[in-house]
């Protein structure tokens, strides 16, 4: 007798599913359909208007006085103003918790440090933006502060409070994917080099650190996306000033803060106003996903390497 | 007899020298070594201590400034411009507990079925499988304001043309999230072995059979850990709501389909931009009680993680 290997018949019910299954997929493409057109339609119509060399190349950002100037490096300078002190501050203090967390923590300590940086990780970016313009400033920033450095620090709104804001919020974000990164350096390299008498530091520093690269880099190029495209906390901390300056002791706008000032007010569909926000957008979106796009290429490197 | 007595000394001398190069070469490091490893040690530790510095600091700041607004009738008293002794949050908090629902309606069945499809549908080897994946792992980290921007263009205005309603705020909320729970059910079900689904499939359960009875219950802990991640980081984002119309003048309880909502953190912003000491005390008692809500969110999802994470 032949077994009857072949099912008995098509089973319609599992093609549907698969077919939903597929929509509900499809839908995330869908989502960056969605965002593509709804940045490209008024940005056209604003580059009619306002020519994109000009956008470009300007210096002058001020959308609200007559006559209007869209010189989008204002804004932009802003941007980076905030994400360069940021990462000064950021990136020691991740790179430093990852090591210690990867190479030198009992598991306890590790076991209970993680859901800790998870928990600091999630506090909304409108609580730190407060604590950084009511506390950091104040508190930290002023009496750190060397004197009359740069013209001191005056100003009520700052970049650097919205850099300590800022810094605070990606930290944990570069320790933990840093973390897992080394810890995926698998333990015969570790071993290896303890055998031959190395130091904890020259373990961590020459062999595991080096081994761990790419996924190290994809953590900051990830917190220098979360930084660029981080609104709330610049909003409360920067100002709303568009100014040309990469000092960390002037009141700036960055683009996030522009698009949320202006886009709030219930501005005319034709309006110029209302269309440079798009316009502003698109250069963002481009930003972030040419980094996102290297942090993911990073992380898939070190995946193949190790896992 | 002699010989032997010689013998046992000279390996006693040999045993005893070699001893004495290897613990040279290995414990005794150069000092050097030793101090400035625990200077690094050190250094490390610094880190540790200011990140957990800033935390406690956040916390404690929260609590001391904002403890004297703080009371039961912020959950009843709507807000106001004028007399913040008798402002408080009350369609702020309703409008964020609507939006939340919004999101979990759409995020959960869609973002659990996403990941069914990628995890056990999806030929990896194609291109259009790996566009989608790498789509959802860019979308992860789009900025929440360029959501605001495509809420604003595309849910608001343009081809849905809601207006602004709650519901639009909910569904920019939703796509926002949508590749967070992708990602964490995607890493849920992977988590269960290959062993499970070829048993199943073995005894003659269909494909689909096979996901609903074994797959999806083996990796519901973590799902379910990535739901309320996700609801969390939803509740407290405030800049895409700022594009989608959460005007922050709300003195009504909010409706789905009504004009003009609000949400808590958009609140706690706008009291937080007021000079009056008042109302900022106002704001850190919203931001206590935000953050009572997420912490609790949020340790309980590492808690289930933790609890029934599943060592096959």
């Amino acid at each position: 007798m032949r077994p009857q290997l072949q099912a008995p018949g098509p089973r319609y019910g599992e093609k549907v599913i698969q077919g939903l299954l597929a929509f509900c997929a499809l839908l995330s493409v869908l989502t960056t359909t969605a965002i593509v057109i709804a940045l490209i339609e008024p940005t056209i119509d604003f580059f009619g208007v306002v020519p994109i060399d000009e956008f470009l190349t300007g210096t002058e950002w001020s959308p609200q006085f007559e006559p209007a100037s869209f010189g989008v490096l204002p804004i932009v300078a802003g941007t980076l103003n905030v994400a360069l002190w940021a990462m000064l501050f950021a990136v020691p203090i991740g790179l430093g918790v990852a090591i210690y967390l990867s190479e030198f923590a009992s598991p306890r300590v590790r076991s209970t440090m993680k859901p800790v940086l998870e928990i600091l990780a999630g506090i909304p970016t409108v609580a730190i933006g407060i604590f950084a313009i009511t506390f950091g400033l104040p508190h930290v920033i002023q009496p750190l502060w060397p004197g009359d450095f740069l013209g001191g620090v005056e100003k009520p709104f700052i970049a650097l409070a919205a850099s300590f804001g800022i810094g605070l919020m990606v930290a944990p974000i570069i320790a933990s994917i840093s973390d897992d990164a080394m810890s995926a350096v698998p333990g015969g390299l570790r071993e290896g080099a303890y055998a031959m008498g190395a130091s904890k530091m020259k373990v961590a520093t020459k062999v595991i650190f080096p081994a761990a690269i790419s996924g190290i880099v994809a953590s900051i190029v990830l917190a220098i996306s979360r930084t660029v495209g981080e609104t709330m906390i610049v909003l409360l901390a920067a100002g709303s000033t568009p100014n040309l300056t990469f000092l960390p002791n002037e009141a700036i706008q960055t683009m996030t803060a522009y698009i949320a000032v202006v886009a709030t007010g219930d501005l005319s569909t034709a309006s110029l106003d209302y269309k440079s926000v798009f316009a502003v957008g698109t250069v963002l979106f481009l930003m972030t996903l040419a980094m996102n796009l290297l942090s993911i290429r990073l992380v898939r490197k070190y995946r193949e390497v190790y896992e | 007899m002699e010989l032997g007595g010689m013998q046992s000394e000279r390996t006693r001398l040999a045993a005893a020298g070699a001893r004495a190069t290897v613990a040279a070469s290995l414990s005794n490091r150069p000092r050097r070594d030793v101090v400035l490893n625990n200077a690094f040690a050190a250094l490390l530790l610094l880190a540790v201590l200011i990140a957990l510095a800033g935390l406690v600091a956040l916390l404690a700041q929260a609590f001391v400034k904002g403890a004297p607004a703080l009371g039961t009738d912020l959950f009843t008293d709507v807000p106001s411009t004028l007399r913040p002794e008798s402002a408080g949050f009350r369609p702020a908090i309703l409008g964020s507990l609507e939006l939340i629902a919004g999101v979990i309606l759409f995020v959960v069945p869609i973002g659990i079925g996403s990941a069914i499809y990628l995890e056990e549908y999806a030929d990896n080897t194609r291109w259009w499988n790996r566009m989608i994946e790498v789509n959802i792992q860019n979308l992860a980290a789009v900025p929440s304001i360029i959501y605001g921007i495509l809420g604003l263009g595309f849910i608001v205005r343009g081809p849905l043309d809601l207006g602004f309603v709650l519901v639009a705020g909910s569904l920019t909320l939703a796509l926002l999230v949508l590749p967070m729970v992708i990602i964490a059910a995607r890493e849920a079900i992977r988590a269960v072995p290959d062993s499970i689904r070829q048993g199943a499939l073995a005894l003659g359960a269909t494909r689909w059979q096979t996901i609903r009875r074994q797959v999806l219950p083996a990796s519901v802990p973590g799902i379910a850990t990535g739901v309320i991640l996700a609801i969390s980081r939803a509740l407290g984002e405030a800049a895409p709501l700022l594009l989608v119309g959460a005007t922050v003048f709300v003195t009504f309880d909010p409706t789905p389909f009504g004009d003009g909502f609000s949400a808590m953190p958009v609140q706690i912003f706008q009291y937080a931009t007021r000079p009056q000491e008042e109302f900022q005390a106002l704001a850190f008692a919203g931001v206590i009680v935000m953050l009572g809500v997420l912490l609790a969110m949020n340790s309980f999802a590492i808690w289930l993680r933790n609890r029934y994470e599943q060592r096959w």
